[in-house]
């Protein structure tokens, strides 16, 4: 074994190169996108909005506990308490159809009978069961939006970016038509028009918002991949008579696509915003779904008397808000770090 | 200056042609049993004569001359009458609103542009001089808070700021309520003493002379303005303030500093002009926007705009009405886009050269 051979003489002018440590995340990842993770949770800011985010998980993993639903039925299927129109208050006692008693509220409260946490919207379904399991539909559809839509934008940025020309001219011609119409209207009629055709669920919604979702990602992938493709090493591909595809797929995109995977993940968000805005408006589920869009509409035909009824739109809303908030913050975060003007800040 | 708009005007016809195919291919997801029924309105006898509706509309035919059909409709070969046809127009018929979809949205868009011209100022300008404020105190208190109302800011649905405006100043305080206009002045507006110069409601009403019905309409739209103005001053900050930020680091600012101008010009009269280059195209998308019909905003409201009536026409599975909505966005969308992209080419003149 040869020892390196140090220069002779006096080196102290020489400034000292001391290696920083390299953990195992940072070999996996690569020092850019390493750089990317750990300024995700630097501030405040993000830490906030990263609790946020993982008391939501907890909510959604937990539900059964934390909203135990009937024996029999579809646990997504709000339980209503009688069918009266008007909302009643926090705390009234549940009368008819009450799901079982969670183990902890008798801890807690002392009390045996279960009662309406955060009161009945209109036709009596019950708001705190509705918030509950609605954040397992919010992380189900943001999910699957999210990932579908990361997908397919991946591929057609992609291909648009590598085999330019006139391939690339058209694809983004057809991505600028998708996006003339705005995101909201666009996802609202596609799933206007869908809903006769699958029935009143999840999908419709689901479908549109993919459909008109993936224009943002095939752009950003786009933009990467052209300043990836110059790279000396893709030539170098080029030259031992790789094929086309496999440039792509095993040495392009890999290399191209973890600022847009980040930027995917935050996305969730205002997926979730979007999905609540759609069933706000009356497309999607069935009425008495637990999804926080649907709940927040029912205030929709009490604004004469909100005052009354505050809590119809003050516990949806505000749900809805920590959630969004969360995703926001750390939003917020990743943009400071990947603007280029902070690189080697953090 | 002329290439550059001409190449502009070139893309129109494919963003048109591209639009009509997308929502054409929208209706595809509706079979030809199922598109006889939006043409007709009573109730078919039997199969046969859905067969001869859907031969008459060409529903079997292959799809491009479907699509030449639902572009130009056809004639009629006594009468010469046209049937259908968006080119000419005829967007088919509102089920839920009773009326030809091309009323609908000639009643419906002068709300919509009212709304936007009263909705511009506070939207666009306080957005901005917000931006300012926090980029000139950078890290500072009013930079902080601004951050911070950015953030939480966008973390408010539309619906909710709506629903909650709704609870302060409709049912709590009762100062405005929703709507287009109070009861009574409805009637008055309706009836021939009432001139509609300009179809705009508040401007009829001023050129009226009539400042009772300006100011119930101009009420009428607060709560509106109020929703559209904080969703869009978040964005506004934002853009605004980065790109301040970046020119007040500048050079040519630091010079006009070091020859001792007032800090006062030094912002407002060579950093800030620079400065508003990105923040208006964001102002251009956002008018743009706003013209298209604010959906939800809308909606929430009760405002009789075209946002609302296509989410209206959407919810009831109305599908021609919903989307000939749809084609008329789109064609408002286009034209506008292209009257933002110009005017930021005179502005900009990196834009048309490059």
């Amino acid at each position: 074994m040869t020892q390196t051979t140090i220069p002779s003489g006096d080196n102290s002018l020489l400034p000292s190169t001391q290696m920083r440590p390299v953990g195992r995340l940072e070999r996996v990842v690569g020092p850019d996108n390493y750089r990317i993770l750990v300024g995700l949770f630097k501030t405040p800011a993000s830490i906030i909005g990263f609790s946020l985010i993982v008391f939501f998980i907890l909510i959604a993993a937990f539900a059964p506990v934390l909203a135990p639903p009937k024996a029999t039925g579809d646990p997504y299927q709000i339980p209503r308490d009688g069918f009266s129109a008007d909302p009643k208050p926090p705390g009234t006692e549940w009368v008819r159809n009450a799901p079982p008693l969670p183990f902890w509220w008798k801890a807690i409260t002392g009390r045996d009978e279960w009662v309406h946490i955060m009161g009945t919207s209109a036709g009596q379904y019950d708001i705190y069961y509705g918030m509950i399991w609605g954040t397992r539909t919010a992380f189900r559809t943001g999910l699957v939006v999210t990932f579908v839509t990361l997908i397919i934008g991946v591929v057609i940025g992609s291909v648009a970016a590598y085999y330019g020309g006139a391939v690339d001219n058209i694809i983004m011609r057809i991505v600028d038509v998708f996006l003339i119409l705005p995101g909201i209207l666009a996802a609202l009629i596609l799933a206007a028009v869908l809903t006769p055709r699958i029935g009143k669920s999840l999908i419709p919604t689901m479908t549109a918002l993919i459909a008109f979702g993936w224009m943002g990602y095939s752009r950003i992938v786009r933009g990467d991949i052209l300043s990836v493709k110059e790279r000396d090493y893709i030539l170098a591909a080029h030259v031992i008579g790789v094929k086309n595809y496999r440039i792509l797929f095993r040495h392009i995109i890999p290399n191209a696509i973890f600022p847009t995977l980040v930027l995917a993940s935050l996305a969730i968000g205002d997926v979730v915003l979007s999905f609540a805005a759609l069933s706000f408006l009356g497309i999607g589920t069935e009425i008495g779904y637990a999804d926080w869009g649907q709940i927040l509409s029912f205030a929709r035909n009490y604004i004469t008397s909100l005052n009354t009824y505050w809590y119809i739109l003050v516990f949806p809303g505000m749900t809805l808000v920590l959630f969004v908030l969360g995703w926001n913050l750390l939003g917020d975060a990743l943009r400071d770090v990947l603007d280029p003007r902070m690189r080697g800040k953090i | 200056m002329v290439t550059y708009i001409i190449r502009r005007l070139l893309l129109v016809p494919v963003l048109l042609f591209g639009v009509t195919v997308l929502i054409f291919g929208m209706l595809q997801f509706i079979s030809p049993v199922e598109r006889t029924a939006l043409y007709v309105r009573d109730i078919p006898k039997n199969d046969k004569q859905i067969a001869g509706i859907i031969r008459k509309y060409g529903f079997d035919k292959p799809l491009h001359i479907q699509y030449w059909r639902w572009l130009t409709g056809t004639k009629d070969p006594v009468t010469g009458d046209r049937n259908g046809g968006i080119l000419f127009g005829d967007f088919g018929y509102s089920r839920t609103a009773s009326e030809p979809v091309a009323q609908l949205i000639k009643n419906r868009f002068p709300n919509t542009l009212d709304l936007t011209i009263w909705a511009v100022g506070p939207v666009i300008l306080v957005g901005i001089w917000l931006g300012v404020q926090a980029a000139v105190h950078h890290n500072g208190i009013v930079d902080q808070l601004a951050r911070m109302f950015s953030i939480v800011g966008t973390s408010f649905p539309t619906f909710v700021v709506g629903l909650l405006l709704l609870m302060l100043f409709y049912a709590t305080l009762q100062w405005m309520e929703p709507g287009r206009l109070s009861n009574d002045f409805s009637r008055e507006v309706t009836s021939d003493a009432f001139k509609h110069y300009t179809s705009l409601l508040t401007f009829d009403a001023l050129l009226n002379g009539r400042f009772d019905i300006f100011w119930d309409a101009f009420k009428h739209m607060l709560m509106p303005i109020l929703t559209l103005s904080y969703i869009s001053w978040a964005t506004f900050l934002r853009v605004t303030r980065g790109s301040m930020l970046e020119t007040l680091r500048m050079e040519y600012v630091t010079t006009a500093r070091a020859k001792g101008l007032p800090e006062r010009d030094v912002i407002y009269k060579h950093a800030r002009p620079n400065a508003m280059l990105p923040v208006v195209t964001l102002a251009g998308f956002s008018i743009v926007n706003l013209l298209g019909g604010v959906v939800i905003t809308e909606t929430v409201f009760n405002y009789p705009g075209i946002g609302s009536a296509a989410a209206r026409a959407a919810v009831n599975l109305d599908v021609v009405t919903t989307l000939g909505f749809a084609l008329f966005n789109g064609f408002i969308l286009i034209v506008s886009n292209l009257a933002v992209d110009v005017l930021y080419g005179f502005v900009d003149p990196r834009v048309r050269l490059s």
